[in-house]
């Protein structure tokens, strides 16, 4: 089988974001596997183990730093990386045109893996844009995956404790959800290995995309600020909970 | 101002429904996109068109369309949904369209922005359609993005109860419309409900959520016992979910569901960035906690420095007075 599995660079969720310039972040902070894409990895590698002769590319679009982010992906398992290497962070929709180029320019997809959203951009989407360019069907919010033949069977988490059961026809593409797996982490075997495997990089203005007219651009990035007045409920605990319920009947008007 | 509504064009609004009832959280969409004067299209797809007009004509909504297909309702199938939807937009000239940033939401809005190359933003707190911007939450929640859109069609996922749902009562008109649609190479096999049941975090008012400080899955039960007397959520932080004590779906967070109740009391929690980033923007925050120095009592608005397992049965009790005092007056 020949697998692809699309991952992010993204800076460390417990990292202090420092706004720079009017939309843009500082970006000396930690980065890393994006958490998602964690369980994408692993269930790239877990399949490959069960069918014969299969392969596992990993291919991330985004700065040269994203080399990094590769390594440990190679790490995890994966046999080849393949960088598109851009200094300007694409939107999702050339995100998922240059995911799409780079994929058929190196082979023919079985499956393709993903996170079901970056943790950074918060889009929830590029993978939906990648299947429909390459005319594959796509579940999101994956937790339990089968493949039968030529078929994929997947459970997506849909909402609040329904789960829908959907068949797919391969080649199609999984975004995967927290629950889909527990990734392994590598040895430092592993982590040696990786550094022998090939990390192909490309320039993603030397790859075969048309642009879109459609675009999303970040004009803006604010910090969240926090503006909240801790007040302590305090004295004995039949004290506090009564003031407790003061509030959620005059103030929050709850009850 | 016929001509800044041409530019601004129609605005479809996805309604999403459970149970056969309007999700509450849709009333909010709906006020959002009240305020961006265009004209306005609901959009059913459960078969229900009828039976909401009421709820709906309440909030503003002045033409419902029932999308159904030449076999009654449109049975649930992402791709049959959204190519519906897609012709829906087409037959009617509608270039916006509005959701919930829910799960139906995440598995729909996107196919509909993939087959019609529009831009989407999901997860929005606030919408300027005459701008073409939108706000939301990037960088596990820590910065609030300005985004502007441009293309031929523009597609947006709203967070649930980030905009207070105001009425505007008026008259509205049901429009059938039909379409029927292939499901691509994606069949919808079963839905199945899971036995923990409760209600969708991300429809409830109040949120009582377990972390570390829970200790085991039995105690849950206590945060249970208090979540049903006033018909509350119950969540949990990652620790309690990494740990096996509740299934993943009641997990807040980062990797979890993203929240915004009016109220949200964390029981044992220490209140990390993670955590944070999916109930930050909740009405009020109450910690309860043993650690007076817990990161959660300093980005909350209240909190009790005592042991949750003393508290929370306390606050049952008393809520159960309140409870039976209502119902009597």
């Amino acid at each position: 089988m020949k697998i692809y599995v699309c991952v992010k660079h993204v800076p460390d969720s417990a990292a202090t974001i420092a706004i720079k310039g009017t939309n843009q972040i500082d970006e000396s902070v930690t980065f890393l596997l994006n958490p998602y894409d964690e369980h994408a990895v692993e269930e790239g590698v877990r399949l490959k183990a069960q069918a014969e002769g299969s392969e596992v590319v990993a291919v991330a679009v985004g700065k040269e730093a994203a080399i990094n982010t590769l390594q440990s992906v190679l790490a995890m398992g994966a046999d080849r990386a393949i960088l598109v290497k851009t200094d300007d962070p694409p939107d999702s929709i050339l995100a998922a045109r240059a995911l799409k180029a780079a994929i058929e320019q190196d082979g023919k997809p079985d499956i393709i893996f993903t996170g079901k959203e970056s943790i950074d951009s918060e889009g929830m989407q590029t993978m939906f844009r990648l299947a429909a360019a390459l005319d594959m069907p796509v579940a999101t919010n994956v937790v339990a995956l089968s493949i039968d033949r030529n078929n994929a069977l997947v459970e997506s988490e849909l909402e609040a404790g329904v789960r829908q059961s959907l068949e797919m026809q391969l080649p199609c593409i999984i975004a995967a959800g927290k629950g889909l797996n527990k990734p392994k982490y590598p040895t430092f075997i592993d982590i040696r290995k990786a550094k022998k495997k090939e990390t192909k990089q490309i320039d993603l203005d030397s790859l075969p995309i048309e642009k879109s007219a459609a675009s999303m651009e970040i004009l803006e990035l604010k910090p969240a600020v926090e503006q909240r007045q801790p007040t302590e409920l305090k004295g004995p605990p039949e004290e506090a909970v009564l003031q407790l319920i003061e509030v959620l009947k005059n103030e929050a008007k709850v009850l | 101002m016929l001509k800044e509504i041409l530019i601004m064009g129609k605005i479809g609004i996805l309604i999403e429904l459970k149970d056969g009832k309007i999700k509450k959280s849709n009333f909010g969409v709906i006020t959002l996109a009240r305020r961006q004067e265009s004209e306005r299209y609901a959009l059913i797809l459960n078969g229900n068109a009828a039976a909401c007009k009421e709820q709906l004509q309440q909030y503003g909504i002045e033409k419902i369309i029932d999308l159904t297909s030449s076999e009654g309702p449109v049975k649930w199938n992402p791709v049959k949904w959204s190519r519906a939807i897609i012709a829906a937009m087409d037959h009617f000239d509608i270039t916006s369209l509005c959701g919930l940033t829910s799960g139906r939401g995440r598995d729909i809005l996107p196919r509909v922005a993939a087959y019609l190359d529009a831009p989407l933003v999901m997860d929005c707190v606030d919408l300027n359609l005459k701008d073409r911007t939108v706000k939301k939450s990037q960088f596990s929640g820590k910065t609030i993005a300005t985004i502007k859109v441009s293309g031929n069609h523009f597609i947006f996922g709203i967070r649930p109860n980030a905009i207070d749902a105001k009425p505007d009562p008026c008259e509205a008109a049901v429009i059938p419309f039909q379409a029927d649609f292939a499901s691509e190479g994606l069949e919808v096999k079963q839905l199945k409900q899971q036995a923990h049941g409760g209600i969708d975090l991300t429809e409830a008012d109040i949120i009582i959520s377990g972390g570390r400080g829970m200790e085991n899955p039995e105690n849950f039960e206590i945060l249970f016992e208090c979540a049903r007397v006033i018909g509350a959520a119950v969540g949990a932080s990652r620790v309690a979910v990494d740990a096996g004590w509740v299934p993943h779906t009641m997990q807040v967070g980062q990797t979890g569901a993203t929240v915004s109740p009016k109220v949200y009391i964390a029981c044992g929690i220490s209140g990390s960035v993670q955590h944070f980033a999916g109930m930050k923007t909740s009405g009020l925050i109450i910690a309860v906690n043993t650690d007076p120095e817990a990161s959660i009592t300093k980005n909350c608005d209240y909190y009790i420095v005592e042991d949750l397992f003393k508290i929370v049965p306390i606050l049952t009790r008393h809520l159960k007075l309140v409870v039976d005092e209502n119902q009597l007056t």
